[in-house]
């Protein structure tokens, strides 16, 4: 009885694990894209620019990602303009406003990542490349941007594997993610201790995964720090 | 503020590479450079020295603008670098006319400051393929043959990380020549060094300057300034205390300062055995 349960919950597991990578792949994908200007304007030394961004970002570190997503699934639609607006077909799907709180989240801890990044590059070779006659955009693409991503990707390793593990909370909004799907199981099968085990195990697999990737990727992007070959 | 026309010489008819009329920097309350005028013909070279805080190293920074000077004018090639006052000072006027000047003027650091996430050959390629929009294959054969010239042709794939500290500034010394710059700045290029590599280094730019390429160098090298400057000026707390040809500066300074600071500790500073203790 129980090995059939367990052999039937496999396929809606990797589905409810499908649906676990999307959610966090598009969110770290929009996330890495906000987080480079985000991580701009904290350097930039202008109050102006400065300001805000470590305001926002203040809030979402500072704050659960559970509140996050609740604010903005449960309290969004509390105001009316906010449902008769036009973004009230986004903003009304759980599976948006989970997308939203992740990126909104990531955006924050990644920005701060990179930041650390770019402060990170040398001086000397910020002030090597504007002596040679290149401009301030050209510096921040050739060279600042590519040593502060190198610098940034073992932080950055982390902060994925942490948001794969934060987005089960996408559950507590009826989404069928990998632990959505476990839950709904045990709810049906009061079978929680294979269920977890299985969604856990799951779980260990894409993160084992994501670390080896993160490694390959790395060690291709880190050949200065290796001896040399024979030329 | 009136530009200075490209045909403008010095008394022995060479065009000017560079010129610096009074020329001030402040850090805070502290003034640094005091009003330096100073000329270079093409094919000049200039040794800059002085004790250290006498502003030599600000003095260079200041002609590509790494500083921002408070007052004075700067020529590069006949072009004077436009300023425009601010609620600070002053900044330049134009953030281009500023990167196109620097892309003439090639500079040599202490620290040598490659990128270290480029190879050898990426580091020289650089900025000729992004400033100076020469094609790759053109970038790269102009880069292989100054790195044959430096002795580094063999080691055009190596990281910084992977060479001594004499190898990358000859490595930086051939960055800075792919630009083929009009004027070059070495701001105390072997003072990073172990003794036993400052020899190559100062090879390498004795060959640039026989090839009469006009460069500023400031050192604490006094033997190589003597052998290898069409002239020397001793800086002294943001002024120029003393000029001529070396002959003259390090056999019968007229200043009293310099020769002081000949006398005491710089020429000592290397001792043949190998010290680098300062002698009293």
């Amino acid at each position: 009885m129980s090995g059939n349960v367990i052999a039937e919950s496999i396929p809606k597991l990797l589905d409810g694990a499908a649906l676990t990578v999307e959610l966090v792949a598009i969110a770290l994908a929009i996330g890495i894209v906000l987080a480079v200007p985000l991580a701009l304007a904290r350097v930039s030394g202008r109050l102006w620019l400065n300001g805000p961004v470590y305001g926002y970002v203040f809030f979402f570190r500072g704050t659960p990602l559970l509140v996050q997503i609740f604010l903005i699934y449960y309290g969004l639609s509390q105001f009316e303009t906010v449902r008769e607006g036009p973004l009230w077909p986004i903003l009304r799907e759980p599976y948006w406003c989970a997308i939203i709180a992740f990126t909104l989240n990531t955006a924050a801890y990644t920005a701060e990542i990179i930041r650390g990044g770019i402060q990170g590059v040398p001086h000397g070779e910020i002030e090597a490349a504007r002596a040679l006659g290149m401009s301030r955009l050209l510096v921040l693409r050739r060279i600042i941007l590519p040593r502060a991503f190198r610098l940034a990707l073992p932080a950055y390793g982390n902060e994925i594997i942490i948001l794969l593990k934060a987005s089960a909370l996408a559950s507590t909004i009826t989404l069928l993610d990998l632990t959505g799907v476990a839950r709904t199981i045990i709810a049906r099968t009061y079978m929680p201790i294979e269920l977890f085990a299985m969604a856990g195990a799951i779980y260990l697999v894409i993160t084992f995964m994501i670390t080896r990737a993160i490694k390959a990727l790395e060690h291709r992007l880190s050949p200065h720090t290796r001896p040399p070959r024979p030329a | 503020m009136s530009d200075i026309p490209a045909t403008k010489t010095q008394g022995n008819g060479r065009p000017l590479a560079l010129e610096v009329v009074d020329l001030r920097k402040s850090f805070g309350p502290v003034e640094v450079l005091r009003g330096i005028s100073m000329q270079a013909a093409e094919g000049d070279v200039i040794s800059i020295i002085g004790a250290s805080g006498s502003g030599k190293s600000t003095l260079l920074r200041c002609i590509n603008l790494l500083e921002i000077p408070n007052g004075g004018d700067v020529s590069i090639a006949g072009e004077l670098i436009r300023m425009k006052r601010t609620r600070h000072g002053q900044a330049p006027a134009d953030a281009r006319q500023v990167d196109r000047l620097r892309a003439r003027c090639g500079m040599v650091f202490q620290s040598f400051n490659l990128w270290t996430h480029m190879t050898v050959l990426e580091n020289v390629i650089e900025a000729p393929i992004h400033v100076l929009k020469l094609p790759r294959a053109e970038a790269t054969e102009r880069a292989d043959a100054l790195l044959r010239r430096v002795g580094l042709y063999e080691r055009r794939n190596y990281y910084p990380g992977h060479l001594s500290g004499g190898q990358q500034q000859r490595a930086a010394i051939a960055r800075a020549l792919a630009m083929e710059p009009a004027l070059l700045l070495f701001d105390e290029p072997t003072s990073a060094l172990d003794p036993e590599l400052v020899g190559e280094v100062l090879q390498v730019m004795r060959g640039i300057a026989e090839e009469g390429r006009t460069m500023l160098i400031v050192t604490h090298e006094m033997a190589f300034a003597r052998e290898v400057s069409s002239r020397v000026i001793f800086l002294h707390e943001g002024l120029i205390e003393e000029e001529g040809p070396p002959a003259q500066l390090f056999e019968a300074p007229r200043s009293e300062r310099c020769r002081q600071f000949l006398a005491g500790g710089w020429k000592a500073k290397r001792d043949p055995a190998g010290g680098v203790g300062l002698t009293p």
